[in-house]
C-alpha cells in the first residue's frame, strides 16, 4: 500500500501533535507514524495520569488531557495516523522525494521528513540474559501474533503486568501454564488478578516467585530455565518463554538513515531544527543542539519553526505571509471557524 | 552539600556532591553517569534502578507501592533495590553507598 503526502511526522506524542497544527497552518497534509498502538507517546504510555505544570496557559494538565486537547487541536487539518508500525526504511528517489517505509509494509511518499520520536520508539523490554538472541521467535516470544503454536505446550510466563496476567488467564485452556514473578503481588487490572488467583487455587496453572536468571537449551530450542529466588537457584522446563517487563524506548532504524547523531539523539540547527540531511527535520525531545532542555514548550517552539521551513521545501515558488490565527480570515477557515 | 558514593557498571565507585531535596536520580544524571532515567523521574519506568547498600536501607523512607510496583519492570531486582527518582537526599543518607544495577 502506498501514500502520497506532504510531510511524513515519525512520532505521534505531544510534539508531533503540535507539528500536525503548524504544518496544518501552511497547509501541509501530514501521515503521522508511531509505533505505539494509541496516539500521544510518552504522555500516554507512561504517565497519562501525571500533571505536568509547565506547559505555558495551563496551570496544571495532566499529560493525557494534554494530548487530546492537541490532537483536538490538529484535527481539522485531517492528519492520517499510521500506528502499532515502526518507521523502517527511508529511501530518497530521483523524483527528489522521500519514501518511507513502516514495518507493516505501508510505504509513505513525502516531501519533507519530521522526526518527533522523544526517546525513540517504544519496544519490549528483553531480559538481560546474554544468549537470549539465539532463542527469540523459535521459544521465547515478546508479543503473540499465533497462539496455536502453545497448544499443549509448556509456555512460562514472565512479569506482573496486564499483559503477563491477561496471557495467562487466555492460554491455561491450552497450555499448561507457569507464571513466574518476582512477588505475589500485580500491578494489573484487579479482575485479570483474581482470576489468575483462581486459577492457580484450583491448580489450572502454576505460579512461581522468582526471577530468571538464565536460559539453557539447542538451536533456539529452549531445554531448561534457571530461575533464582533468596539467592537460591532453582531450574524448570518449559517449551515457551514469554517475557512481558513492560516497554522500553530505543532509537531503532532512525539511528541508521545516515543523520548526524550526538549520544543518540539528532543534530539540528537552531534556525529550523533541520538535520545533517536538507528536508529532514528533528524536534523535541530527540533532537539536540546548543542549550537543548527536554521539554515539550522547546518542541512547540521548533515545530513552528521546522514548518516554515517544510513550506519552502513543499512550494518553493510561493511566498510564504506570515499571518496570526487570530486575525487571519483564511486560517480560520482553515481551522473550520 | 553532602556526598553521595555510586558505583558504575565497570565497578568503579565515583563520590558524587549532593544537594539537599536533588533526588538520588538527578544527582547521578548530573554528574553524567549512565543512568537511563528514560520517564524523567516522574515514577513511570524502572531505568533509574539503583541498589542501595543494605546497611543504610533503614534511613531511607519506605518504599510506596507505586515504586515497587515500577520495580516490576526492571531486572536483577534484590532487597536493596530502588528508583533513584524515588530518593530525594537528605542528611540522613549522607555517604550512601549505591551501586547502578545491570541494564
Amino acid at each position: 500500500m502506498q501514500h502520497k503526502t506532504d510531510i511524513i511526522v515519525i512520532g505521534a506524542g505531544p510534539v508531533g501533535l503540535f507539528a500536525i497544527f503548524e504544518l496544518g497552518l501552511l497547509n501541509l497534509q501530514c501521515h503521522v507514524v508511531d509505533n505505539l498502538n494509541k496516539i500521544g507517546g510518552q504522555c500516554t504510555e507512561l504517565y497519562p495520569e501525571k500533571p505536568i505544570f509547565d506547559i505555558p496557559s495551563r496551570p496544571r494538565v495532566s499529560a493525557q488531557e494534554l494530548v487530546d486537547n492537541l490532537l483536538e487541536q490538529a484535527k481539522p487539518f485531517n492528519p492520517i495516523f499510521h500506528l502499532n508500525q515502526q518507521a523502517e526504511k527511508l529511501e530518497r528517489k530521483e523524483d527528489k522525494l522521500w519514501y518511507l517505509t513502516t514495518s507493516d509494509n505501508i510505504t509513505i511518499c513525502a516531501k519533507c521528513i519530521v522526526i518527533a520520536a522523544g526517546a525513540g520508539s517504544f519496544v519490549p523490554r528483553k531480559l538481560p540474559i546474554e544468549n537470549i538472541n539465539e532463542f527469540e521467535n523459535i521459544s521465547v516470544f515478546y508479543s503473540i501474533k499465533d497462539k496455536s503454536l502453545f497448544k499443549n505446550k509448556k509456555v512460562l510466563i514472565a512479569g506482573g503486568g496486564d499483559s503477563a496476567l491477561d496471557w495467562t488467564n487466555d492460554l491455561f485452556s491450552m497450555s499448561e501454564i507457569t507464571l513466574i514473578h518476582r512477588r505475589k503481588e500485580f500491578r494489573a487490572a484487579p479482575e485479570s488478578v483474581s482470576k489468575m488467583l483462581e486459577l492457580e487455587q484450583k491448580k489450572k496453572i502454576n505460579f512461581i516467585i522468582g526471577q530468571i536468571h538464565s536460559i539453557k537449551g539447542n538451536l533456539g530450542k529452549i531445554s531448561e530455565i534457571e530461575y533464582k529466588r533468596d539467592d537460591k537457584i532453582y531450574s524448570l522446563q518449559t517449551d515457551f518463554l514469554l517475557p512481558f517487563y513492560g516497554l522500553k524506548m530505543e532509537l531503532g532504524p532512525i539511528a541508521k538513515w545516515g543523520l548526524n547523531l550526538e549520544e543518540n539523539r539528532i543534530k539540528v540547527d537552531t534556525e529550523k531544527f533541520e538535520t545533517s540531511v536538507p528536508s529532514i527535520f528533528a524536534i523535541g525531545d530527540i533532537n539536540t543542539y546548543p542549550g537543548k532542555l527536554k521539554l515539550i514548550l522547546s518542541g512547540f517552539h521548533e515545530s513552528a519553526l521546522m514548518a516554515q521551513k517544510c513550506f519552502y521545501y513543499c512550494y518553493p515558488d510561493k511566498k510564504n505571509i506570515f499571518r496570526y490565527t487570530t486575525s487571519s480570515k483564511d486560517l480560520h477557515k482553515k481551522l473550520g471557524i | 552539600m553532602g556526598t553521595i558514593f555510586v558505583k558504575d557498571r565497570e565497578g568503579i565507585e565515583h563520590k558524587l556532591p549532593a544537594e539537599e531535596g536533588l533526588t538520588i536520580m538527578e544527582i547521578i544524571r548530573d554528574a553524567g553517569l549512565d543512568i537511563e532515567a528514560a520517564c524523567g523521574g516522574c515514577c513511570a519506568c524502572a531505568t533509574c534502578h539503583i541498589y542501595v547498600d543494605e546497611n543504610r536501607l533503614k534511613n531511607l523512607e519506605d518504599i510506596k507501592n507505586e515504586e515497587e510496583s515500577m520495580l516490576d519492570q526492571a531486572f536483577n531486582v534484590i532487597k536493596g533495590s530502588r528508583l533513584g527518582c524515588q530518593i530525594e537526599f537528605n542528611s540522613k543518607i549522607d555517604g550512601i553507598k549505591l551501586t547502578l544495577a545491570p541494564e
